[in-house]
């Protein structure tokens, strides 16, 4: 039975989700993610024409808090759990190319 | 058996002390945790500060809380402030956070002691715990077996008797299928009744907090604790906790009880056996009992196996190396990102954020995604039907007792298919316990599920109480 999709589609994804596979990790995700999506044709046979999709169980909608000022999480606190911190910012590396 | 409800009682009359309660949970933990690998990590000076403030109170002559002194073990998907919180994931190995779970404020406020962190498959993706980073967890009954997932340490720590109850969090079934698996009383609350402020998110319109104890009345307790409008989450039903203490003897007397086929359907004969007996007790208290068959149900495991990755690749997308947790180094801020989770997240988590990923993308978001959003609503239009016809269904909460390691760990589906009569209530956003009752194959527990409409708890602990009785355990 071909799988629903293919090693390259695989590929793609995990560029999208930001993660490096291996080749073995390649061949046993399209395999795993196609047994998936094999079982899930029972629910792509069905007709649900007009059907409202729900996302949230109760429909809660516009939910806002007061506009009141409120004290927010300890700035220290959440960056002493930060990897890497200058002058009291998250620090990363480079974002862009280095300037030619 | 050591309930809450006796401890809290000791304590709080002087007979006891939540120091004194403390260390002989702990005595357990020290004596078993290397073998079952329950706790992550073990708070002793925190909790022993609170068991202390817990005793200073009590010594004041005031009310130390309806949880005075009760140790409690929380699943470490749940934020503790300065506590080791890793969801069971190298990525986030070493992270403190900065703030409590409201769950845990309430606890803290109502007397309790948490007293650690519990294994759990990594970001709560499993139904075994032996996805966990930091090794499995084993079933305190039968070591051989695993305890369910993915709330399995904070079952394995309960069944242990190293405490008394434990908070969990079922998204599919991850409170209620460990509960079975080791023999407890697990409970999945309606969508919004329980805050999900500082639980580290699967999937957001799923993922419940709930409690796992030895018996009904304690579920009770933790519950009535634990629920209530939060304002710091938006979820959250803005009503109060409802009163579930007062209708724990409230019986099944009049009350229509829906045996569901899809509910039993493919379920080991003993656990099908189990549910017919219990059925019998319902009836026996004065409940009516329909037949019913709920075609739609049949889906869930589909609609669920693309809504809970799709939501979970969304969520995990803040784990890129920048705020918190684990980086690992590279040339540019891509490289890092894709670096740090290539390392960070076990084959589990990757597997669903891939198939997320996918049914989100464009080309396939209609025919998996969307269509999977419409079989929900089909799946709560069948649910309020079928609650025309009964005021509350039956079925198995697993297709059989605990398995052994290794048994479904290289073939995903089989371990998703434990999770089918469980997964159709989250879709729902619906209440449903998982009480044991009976025993299957070498003497291990089984476990019946009650499901209820939204709002039912009172009712379902009501019904499950007297499944306790009826099953000779109180």
């Amino acid at each position: 039975m071909s799988s629903p999709l293919s090693r390259d589609e695989v590929a793609h994804v995990a560029r999208l989700a930001r993660l490096k596979l291996t080749n073995e990790e390649l061949d046993l995700f399209t395999e795993q993610l196609g047994a998936v999506l094999e079982h899930a044709t029972d629910m792509q046979s069905l007709n649900l024409e007009g059907v409202v999709p729900t996302a949230h169980p109760f429909g809660l909608i516009n939910v806002v808090r007061a506009d009141v000022v409120r004290p927010s999480l300890d700035h220290q606190a959440v960056m002493a759990m930060a990897p890497d911190v200058e002058d009291g910012r998250f620090a990363v590396p480079r974002i862009m190319g280095e300037a030619p | 058996m050591t309930t809450a409800v006796a401890i809290a009682q000791r304590v709080q009359s002087g007979e006891s002390s939540a120091v004194a309660e403390l260390e002989v949970s702990l005595e357990v933990i020290r004596s078993r945790n290397e073998e079952l690998n329950v706790f992550l990590h073990v708070d002793e000076d925190g909790a022993r500060a609170m068991a202390k403030q817990v005793d200073h109170v009590v010594a004041s002559g005031s009310n130390a809380g309806p949880l005075a002194g009760v140790p409690i073990a929380i699943k470490d998907n749940l934020c503790q402030t300065g506590v080791p919180t890793t969801c069971s994931s190298r990525i986030l190995e070493g992270w403190r956070p900065p703030y409590n779970a409201t769950v845990i404020e309430r606890l803290v406020a109502a007397g309790a002691v948490p007293v650690g962190k519990t294994n759990l498959d990594e970001f709560a993706m499993g139904s075994s715990t032996e996805n966990s980073a930091y090794g499995p967890t084993r079933n305190p009954l039968d070591p051989s077996r695993v305890p369910g997932g993915s709330s399995g340490g904070s079952a394995a720590a309960v069944a242990a008797g190293m405490t008394s109850i434990a908070l969990g969090s079922d998204t599919g079934g991850s409170i209620r299928q460990p509960a079975a698996l080791c023999g407890l009383v697990g409970v999945k609350p309606t969508y919004g009744l329980v805050s999900r402020y500082g639980l580290i998110a699967f999937a957001s319109s799923l993922d419940q907090i709930g409690p796992l104890t030895k018996t009904v009345t304690d579920a009770a307790l933790v519950l009535e604790v634990i629920a209530g409008h939060d304002p710091m989450d938006s979820t959250s039903l803005p009503e109060p906790a409802p009163s579930l203490m007062a209708h724990l003897n409230d019986g099944v007397a009049g009350k229509r009880v829906g045996l569901v086929r899809e509910l039993i359907e493919g379920a080991d004969e003993e656990v099908v056996a189990s549910v017919h007996r219990a059925v019998d007790v319902l009836r026996d208290g004065g409940a009516t009992i329909v037949e019913l068959s709920i075609p739609e149900l049949h889906l869930g495991l589909s609609a669920y196996y693309l809504i809970a990755p799709a939501e979970a690749s969304s969520n995990l997308a803040r784990y890129d190396g920048v705020r918190y947790g684990l980086r690992v180094d590279a040339d540019d801020v891509a490289a890092m990102n894709e670096a740090t989770r290539t390392m960070g997240f076990g084959a589990e988590v990757k597997r669903r954020i891939m198939l997320g990923t996918y049914a989100l993308s464009a080309g396939y978001f209609d025919a998996y995604y969307g269509q999977a959003l419409k079989v929900r609503t089909r799946m709560i239009e069948a649910f309020r039907s079928a609650y025309l016809e009964a005021d509350l269904l039956i079925g198995a909460t697993t297709p059989g007792v605990a398995f052994t390691f290794g048994s479904k760990t290289n073939d995903p589906m089989a371990m998703y298919l434990n999770d089918v009569f469980t997964i159709p209530t989250n879709l729902a956003g619906d209440p449903a316990v998982s009480v044991p009752f009976g025993t299957g194959e070498a003497g291990l527990p089984i476990g019946v599920q009650l499901l209820g409409p939204g709002r039912s708890e009172a009712m379902l602990l009501a019904a499950a109480r007297v499944l306790e009785v009826g099953d000779g355990r109180s």
